[in-house]
């Protein structure tokens, strides 16, 4: 049997089964060999790209920086190839009270923010990023509020950014982070009442999860497997249930111009070193 | 081009856009009118969640942006799968798994999970009586408390009232059986079939109220169950083990529940107390309602497999077979029924009993034959084949 390529996901949720064992049925159907691993957070997964256990993975844009640096270092560069429609165009907001008297951003010094995990890109990274590039700087000029939940998955969870609302609904923070799709289903659910928040700023556009190719992956099956993905049809009976699980409506072609600030905000924080190195002191995973 | 006001974006003004999209023409967008600071956020989010487009007007313009709707929810319908139509005139001759537990008539989006119902062809289940016979079903209805004069002031000799309690203990546990396997085959039906699915349901629940007034019966008088045999119960296991609709039904409503309203009348003649004749009378009504769709079915299913007469001809000879080790002769039953017949130990009553129960044998054994001859047995083999009905009536 030939050697099937080997595709890592992080178990961030049961439906990763669900959809990566329906997605190994189409492809294996259509002739390409597949079988996936699952890992518990992203920086194993990330470094397993390195050790020849896996030929792809499905990462968060936050574990693709890492393999991107991980693979200069390592004279191995990783290359995307897919992505799915809906990481595309991402924008995460920094929210306040309805009537807090903090009117422009300058406003949050001396204040606190609520942030989702000490991970998470839409939560914590690119907002504070976002706030680091109009001159305040965390814990110097305001205080962060970390809302940690599940370290490791990159903020695939939505839990710590539902509890950065709810500190700011309470009053313990003055501002919180979360991505736009996010407030619009806490204001949907009733997390945060209609009205209660006003948007203060939002951050610039950004994308979001990729596939990442190893460098020494098998060349023609990763080129199958891409074209199998940009072909899935949503008007495939047997294809759509995975595509709504996984969140998507069509695969798109890569493209890594989406992680530029993602990128600065990792060495103005200092999350990863150059070489990909976890340098983040008190990151649990 | 059609414009949209909206105060935020909640569920309620998401409502009115989707309308907004659906009635739009190939290719055109709508405009979005607003005031709210987080809608054009909110606006873009919810355009990339479902695909559609969202193209943001200037900052400050009163027309905050525009949404051209995308493909993909209207594609969704697009291979949906009819599923026939409510009338029972439209119920079709094989019902796909993919049509799930969906309404018969709705149209079933195409991604639907199969659903594995063994019982999916209409020429297995169906009877055009069925909508009439639930109809019949649920108007007759009736609620235990009230039907039944329980209160009626009564009192039997000892003995008596001990056949009475043994009667019915029989009674109860061939209920179970009635129950039961009509439960096991409503279990197995397309949901298709609702017509048959719905009298099968409302069955059971007749079962269950039998049972019940059976039971109240045994301790209006302060009694517990009595004796049950292992030739009855072996007896009525044999339905439960039958595997194929047509033959249990054929077993038990055609057969037995057919004999059992010979009992029943038998018992809202002869029983010695009035609670006990009339709840027997109501049982009776239903059991006849049950041997209705039991005939009706079986002469749709044979009009269209003639085989199935040999099959059924075979169940009752290998039902024999399998009984013919056992006692079924249920002397414990007998020798009640007989008792309540005579109602009292007196030498003339008991043989007057004695005649009432051999004359509601045989009539229970001309029942089976002429039943059967309306299923197109011929005569001689009707004959035999009601004779070999078990002993056990059911």
């Amino acid at each position: 049997m030939n050697k099937p390529l080997i595709m890592g996901a992080v178990a961030y949720a049961p439906k990763v089964v669900t959809i990566w064992e329906g997605f190994k049925q189409f492809f294996e159907d259509n002739g390409l060999p597949f079988d996936f691993v699952l890992y518990s957070n992203y920086e194993r997964q990330v470094e397993a790209l390195f050790d020849g256990s896996l030929d792809i993975a499905w990462n968060s844009p936050l574990a693709w920086l890492r393999a991107e640096r991980m693979g200069r270092a390592l004279g191995k560069p990783v290359t995307s190839i897919a992505m799915r429609d809906s990481d595309r165009d991402l924008t995460s907001l920094i929210v306040v009270r309805a009537d807090a008297k903090i009117e422009q951003v300058a406003d949050l010094r001396g204040k606190t923010v609520a942030v989702g995990a000490v991970d998470s890109p839409q939560a914590t990274l690119l907002p504070l990023y976002h706030l680091y590039q109009q001159g305040l700087k965390a814990g110097t000029d305001f205080t962060v509020q970390r809302h940690d939940l599940l370290g490791g998955k990159h903020g695939d969870h939505i839990g710590g950014e539902r509890d950065a609302a709810r500190a700011l609904l309470a009053g313990q923070a003055d501002a919180a982070c979360m991505i736009a799709g996010n407030h619009l289903l806490f204001t949907s659910e009733g997390t945060l009442p209609a009205g209660s928040t006003r948007i203060l700023t939002q951050t610039p556009l950004f994308d979001h999860c990729n596939f990442t190719v190893a460098a020494d992956a098998p060349a023609k099956l990763v080129a199958r497997m891409r074209e199998l993905l940009l072909g899935m049809s949503w008007d495939d009976p047997a294809l759509r249930p995975l595509l709504e699980l996984e969140g998507l409506k069509q695969w798109m072609p890569e493209r890594t111009e989406g992680y530029r600030d993602l990128d600065a905000a990792v060495d103005v924080f200092g999350f990863y070193d150059k070489e990909g190195r976890i340098t983040c002191a008190d990151y649990r995973y | 081009m059609p414009t949209i006001a909206i105060d935020q974006l909640d569920a309620g003004s998401a409502l009115l856009l989707k309308r907004a999209l659906r009635q739009l023409q190939p290719g055109e967008s709508v405009a979005v009118v607003g005031a709210a600071p987080e809608l054009r956020v909110h606006l873009a989010e919810w355009c990339r969640a479902r695909g559609h487009t969202w193209l943001a007007g200037e900052v400050g313009a009163q027309e905050i942006g525009r949404i051209l709707p995308g493909q993909q929810e209207h594609r969704r319908w697009q291979n949906a799968l009819p599923t026939g139509a409510l009338e029972s005139s439209a119920v079709a001759e094989h019902a796909e798994v993919r049509w799930g537990l969906a309404a018969r008539g709705a149209s079933v989006e195409s991604s639907t999970p199969a659903f594995h119902f063994p019982l999916s062809d209409k020429a297995l289940v169906w009877a055009d009586e069925a909508p009439k016979l639930y109809a019949q079903a649920v108007a007759a209805q009736w609620n235990p408390d009230e039907a039944i004069d329980w209160n009626t002031p009564f009192e039997l000799p000892e003995d008596i009232e001990a056949a009475v309690a043994q009667v019915m203990t029989y009674l109860i546990e061939n209920e179970n059986a009635a129950l039961l396997v009509p439960a096991r085959f409503l279990a197995q039906m397309h949901p298709h079939f609702r017509e048959v699915m719905q009298l099968l349901a409302i069955q059971v629940a007749d079962e269950a109220r039998h049972i019940e007034v059976f039971t109240r019966r045994i301790g209006l008088k302060g009694r517990q169950p009595a004796l049950s045999t292992a030739g009855g119960q072996a007896s009525l296991k044999t339905l439960l083990d039958t595997p194929d609709f047509a033959i249990a039904l054929f077993l038990l409503s055609v057969l037995g529940e057919g004999t059992f309203v010979n009992l029943l009348n038998f018992l809202s003649a002869h029983a010695p107390d009035p609670v006990t004749r009339q709840m027997c009378r109501l049982a009776a009504q239903d059991e006849a309602r049950h041997v209705a769709f039991g005939m009706a079915h079986l002469q749709y299913q044979l009009a269209r497999d003639p085989a199935l007469r040999d099959r059924l001809a075979n169940a009752i000879e290998q039902r024999f077979e399998a009984l013919a080790t056992t006692d079924g002769l249920n002397e414990e039953v007998l020798d009640a029924l007989l008792l309540l017949a005579a109602g009292s130990w007196d030498e003339a009553a008991i043989r007057q009993g004695q005649q009432k129960v051999q004359e509601l044998q045989q009539d229970m054994a001309a029942g089976r034959r002429l039943r059967l001859l309306k299923l197109g047995f011929p005569e001689a083999q009707a004959a035999r084949l009601a004779a070999l009905h078990t002993r056990n009536f059911m």
